[in-house]
């Protein structure tokens, strides 16, 4: 790990520094102007929230049919780091909610389905937390079941409300905010390869001491 | 032995420890009717009910009750020290999944039985205007949230805090099937009733049945084992 880390890291630290000079110099949506200016933090924490939401349910398929103990380790990183962009996602989502609809909040397709994603997410955190012996498996299934939920909640909160702005906002890009958007979703990404690789190693050696201790029991 | 018969025979043990005390029952079906009452300070409003609380009160009512029982339904099996037998029972695993799910799915359609005359009474709810497209609204809603919950409850058998942990697992989860019973159902109970919604959202809770349904069979084997 130690090979590519601090690479990524500086990497990662220059993206982030250059980050506000790319994203001021990106020219103004016509209508909403400096209030667009949060999209390139908003939509980059959601992008890396679903990324880890599938890096959490895919590993979490694989340790609860497998049994391999590494996997849940990866998707534990990865479901912790899922509700921590997802709470940058929910709280920059609001400020602009308030300029461009008038409110903080709106019962909207997108939004209910992050908030209920966030909440299937820290459920999984509490499980795994205080469940007790055994808790592993029990946030597994619940990684898993949170995967599989998507699609639905999705269909049946998009059926019954819509008013955020459509998916299809991403390709209409005008030139400057369109590479300044996709510097801010590199970054992003950096950020979220390094904290997991951090958050997985942690584990890993928490593991090993652990392993130690109950062979110093034995 | 088929695993349907194993299920059904599950199905029959408890349902003869049932009969015999009607605990479970009774201490839901009472439990639901608490929730209506309560309901009923909040949702009417000089004597008349709010507009189109009938049906959010009818969900609730069923998932609240419905959480109560799945806590229920394998205590007596840890209480009883009898779920490692049962785990050991010469039986595929995904049929005792499926006999609790029965036991489960019967027992919230009675709690059901009585719940719906009674917002039906006490909302002034026209429900029966459409008995068949009700019935299987339920029925699908029953199904998807038993499904779902049954296997958290098995799953949380051996945890700790089993009684918090249930609802803040469940709830988020069978939110689909939430939405989708009080959107169907509220369809239901317009002026003119709204057939099509109705059955639209009927088919997506169906679908959710069969999705989940088929992962809790395939997720209770590795789940369950020690």
């Amino acid at each position: 790990m130690q090979n590519f880390f601090l690479p990524v890291f500086g990497v990662t630290a220059l993206m982030f520094a250059v980050a506000p000079f790319v994203i001021a110099n990106a020219p103004y949506e016509s209508t909403m102007l400096l209030v667009q200016k949060i999209f390139y933090f908003h939509v980059p924490a959601w992008f890396v929230m679903f990324t880890a939401i599938f890096i959490s349910g895919v590993y979490d398929a694989i340790y609860l049919f497998k049994g391999d103990r590494r996997a849940d380790r990866i998707a534990a990183a990865a479901a912790e780091l899922a509700v921590i962009f997802g709470l940058m996602g929910l709280v920059t989502g609001p400020l602009w909610g308030r300029k461009a609809w008038g409110v903080w909040w709106q019962w909207d397709a997108r939004l209910t389905m992050a908030l209920l994603l966030e909440v299937i997410f820290i459920g999984y955190l509490l499980v795994r937390k205080y469940g007790g012996p055994g808790s592993e498996k029990l946030s597994a299934a619940m990684a898993v079941f949170g995967m599989l939920n998507v699609p639905f909640v999705y269909i049946s909160v998009n059926i019954w409300r819509t008013v955020h702005p459509r998916t299809s906002v991403v390709p209409t890009l005008g030139p400057g905010m369109f590479g300044a958007f996709w510097f801010s979703v590199c970054a992003f990404m950096l950020l979220f390869v390094l904290l997991m690789a951090l958050r997985v190693r942690f584990e890993h050696q928490r593991a090993k001491l652990d392993d130690l201790y109950l062979a110093e029991e034995t | 032995m088929s695993p349907i018969r194993v299920a059904l025979l599950i199905l029959k043990k408890d349902f003869a420890i049932e009969v015999k005390s009607l605990e479970i029952v009774s201490t839901t079906l009472f439990f639901a009717v608490s929730c209506l009452i309560v309901f009923s300070f909040a949702f009417v409003k000089e004597g008349a009910p709010v507009q189109d609380a009938a049906a959010g009160i009818l969900w609730i009512a069923i998932a609240f009750s419905g959480t109560l029982a799945l806590g229920r339904i394998f205590e007596r099996e840890r209480y009883g020290e009898t779920l490692r037998a049962l785990l050991l029972a010469p039986a595929p695993r995904p049929a005792i999944y499926l006999g609790k799910l029965f036991g489960m799915v019967l027992l919230m359609l009675s709690t059901e039985v009585v719940l719906v005359p009674m917002v039906a009474l006490l909302f002034q709810a026209p429900l029966f205007s459409r008995p068949l497209l009700l019935i299987v609204l339920l029925l699908a809603g029953t199904v998807g949230f038993a499904s779902v919950g049954t296997l958290f409850a098995a799953m949380l058998v051996r945890a700790r805090t089993r009684e918090i942990m249930l609802p803040i697992l469940l709830y988020p989860v069978t939110i689909p099937v939430m939405i989708a019973g009080v959107q169907g159902t509220s369809a239901l109970l317009q002026n003119t009733p709204d057939e099509a919604m109705a059955t639209m959202w009927i088919s997506i809770v169906t679908a959710f049945d069969t999705v989940f349904l088929t992962f809790c069979l395939w997720m209770f084997e590795p789940l369950m084992t020690e």
